[in-house]
C-alpha cells in the first residue's frame, strides 16, 4: 500500500500542539498579569516592540503563529469529521486556509515592525 | 459467604434464526466475590444451556471474554458483581458482527493482525552456534510494555474511528506491529510500514486515546500509535526532503 502524505499536515500540528501545551499557560498568567496591572518589566509594550525588531524573533514568532494555527485547524479538522460533518476536503480546505491567512497576516504585520 | 441476587440482561442473537438481536433476562444468585464471568456460567450451567460466550482462562490472561458490561468494552473475568449496581447488561463487543449471543465475529482482526507482520524478522541472519541473542534492560524497556497485548480485541469495540471507518487497521495490531518494531533484534519496520503508514493504518487515529482507557494489561495503544505517528512523520520528511539518504 502507498505510504500515506498525511505527515504534510500532521507534522506541523504534532509540533504545534506541543508548542501550544507549554506556551498556553505561561500567556494565561501573562495575560492575566497584565490584566490586573503587574506588566512586568521585561515584557513591556517597548521593550517587546524592539524584540520583534530583531530578524530572528520575526522568524520565531511567525513560525509560532502559523504552528499554533495549524494546530488548532488540524484538530478542528478532526473534530468536524467524529462530529459526522464528511465533507472533510471542503472543511480542510477552509480551516487550513485560515490558518495561512493567519499566517500570512501575522507575517505581514511583523514585516512593517 | 453472602450471596447477591444478580440481575443479568443479556444479547440473544442466533443469526439463522432470529430476524433480530433481543435481550434476555436472567435472575441468578451469585456469591459477592463473583465476576461478570461466573454469573455467565452460572446461567449456563443452571438455567439456559443455549447461552453462547467465548471464555478460557478466567484470569485476564487468554483475552476471550472481551463484552460490552454497562456499555463498556470489559473482560468478563475481571468485572466484578459488587462494582455494579441494579441490572447488568452484557452485549457483545462493539464494532463486530455477532456470530451467536455474545460471541463475535473477529475475521476482521486476525486479517489485520497477519498484515502487520507481527513477529520477530531477525535484522541478521543467526546461526545457532552464535548464540542466543543479547539485550540490555534499557533495549528491552523500549518494547515490553507492547508485548503485554493478549488481542482481546476491547481496543477495536472502545475506538470511535474503528467504528466509523472498518478499513482502521486498528490499535492493538499498530501497537503489535510497534513492538517489533522498537525490538533491538528486529530488522523488518520497512515492511511493516507498507501496512500502518499508509491511510488506513495509523493515520486515521484521532486519538481520542479510549483504546487506552479500556485496555485491561495497560498496554497503552494511544501512545504505540503517537509514537508510530512521530516515526512515520520523520520517514516521509527525509524521504521526501532527503531523498539522497534513501538506502
Amino acid at each position: 500500500m502507498a505510504q500515506s502524505s498525511k505527515p504534510i499536515v500532521w507534522g506541523p500540528f504534532a509540533a504545534g500542539g506541543t508548542l501550544t501545551a507549554f506556551l498556553t499557560p505561561a500567556l494565561m498568567v501573562l495575560t492575566l498579569l497584565a490584566a490586573l496591572g503587574y506588566t512586568p518589566d521585561l515584557l513591556a509594550y517597548e521593550r517587546l516592540h524592539a524584540f520583534a525588531g530583531s530578524w530572528l524573533a520575526k522568524l520565531a514568532l511567525a513560525g509560532t503563529v502559523f504552528l499554533t494555527l495549524w494546530s488548532a485547524a488540524h484538530r478542528l479538522r478532526i473534530t468536524c469529521y467524529d462530529l459526522g460533518v464528511r465533507a472533510d476536503t471542503l472543511v480542510a480546505t477552509l480551516l487550513y486556509s485560515a490558518a495561512l491567512a493567519g499566517t500570512a497576516a501575522a507575517a505581514l504585520y511583523l514585516s512593517r515592525i | 459467604m453472602s450471596e447477591r441476587r444478580v440481575e443479568l440482561e443479556v444479547l440473544r442473537y442466533h443469526p439463522e434464526t432470529d430476524a433480530a438481536p433481543r435481550f434476555q433476562r436472567y435472575s441468578v444468585d451469585c456469591r459477592e466475590e463473583w465476576v461478570v464471568l461466573d454469573a455467565l456460567n452460572h446461567v449456563k450451567e443452571t438455567l439456559d444451556p443455549t447461552l453462547s460466550y467465548r471464555w478460557s482462562c478466567h484470569m485476564a490472561v487468554c483475552g476471550s471474554c472481551g463484552m460490552m458490561i454497562n456499555g463498556e468494552p470489559r473482560l468478563a473475568c475481571k468485572s466484578f458483581l459488587r462494582d455494579y449496581q441494579g441490572v447488568i447488561r452484557v452485549e457483545p463487543l462493539a464494532h463486530f458482527p455477532i456470530e451467536r449471543d455474545l460471541v463475535t465475529v473477529i475475521d476482521d482482526f486476525m486479517a489485520k493482525l497477519k498484515r502487520v507482520k507481527p513477529y520477530l524478522i531477525p535484522a541478521q541472519a543467526r546461526a545457532l552456534e552464535q548464540g542466543e541473542y543479547r539485550q540490555t534492560p534499557a533495549e528491552l524497556k523500549r518494547y515490553k510494555q507492547f508485548t503485554l497485548c493478549m488481542n482481546c480485541m476491547l481496543c477495536y469495540a472502545a475506538c470511535p474511528e474503528y467504528g466509523l471507518i472498518p478499513k482502521f487497521i486498528g490499535p492493538a495490531a499498530i501497537s503489535l506491529a510497534h513492538r517489533y518494531n522498537q525490538d533491538s533484534r528486529d530488522g523488518g519496520r520497512a515492511a511493516r510500514q507498507e501496512e500502518i503508514a499508509a491511510a488506513e493504518g495509523v493515520w486515521e487515529c484521532s486519538f481520542t486515546g479510549a483504546c487506552s482507557e479500556v485496555c485491561p494489561e495497560h498496554v497503552d495503544p494511544a501512545a504505540a500509535l503517537q509514537q508510530v505517528k512521530i516515526k512515520s512523520t520523520v520517514d516521509w520528511y527525509l524521504a521526501h526532503l532527503m531523498p539522497w539518504l534513501k538506502k
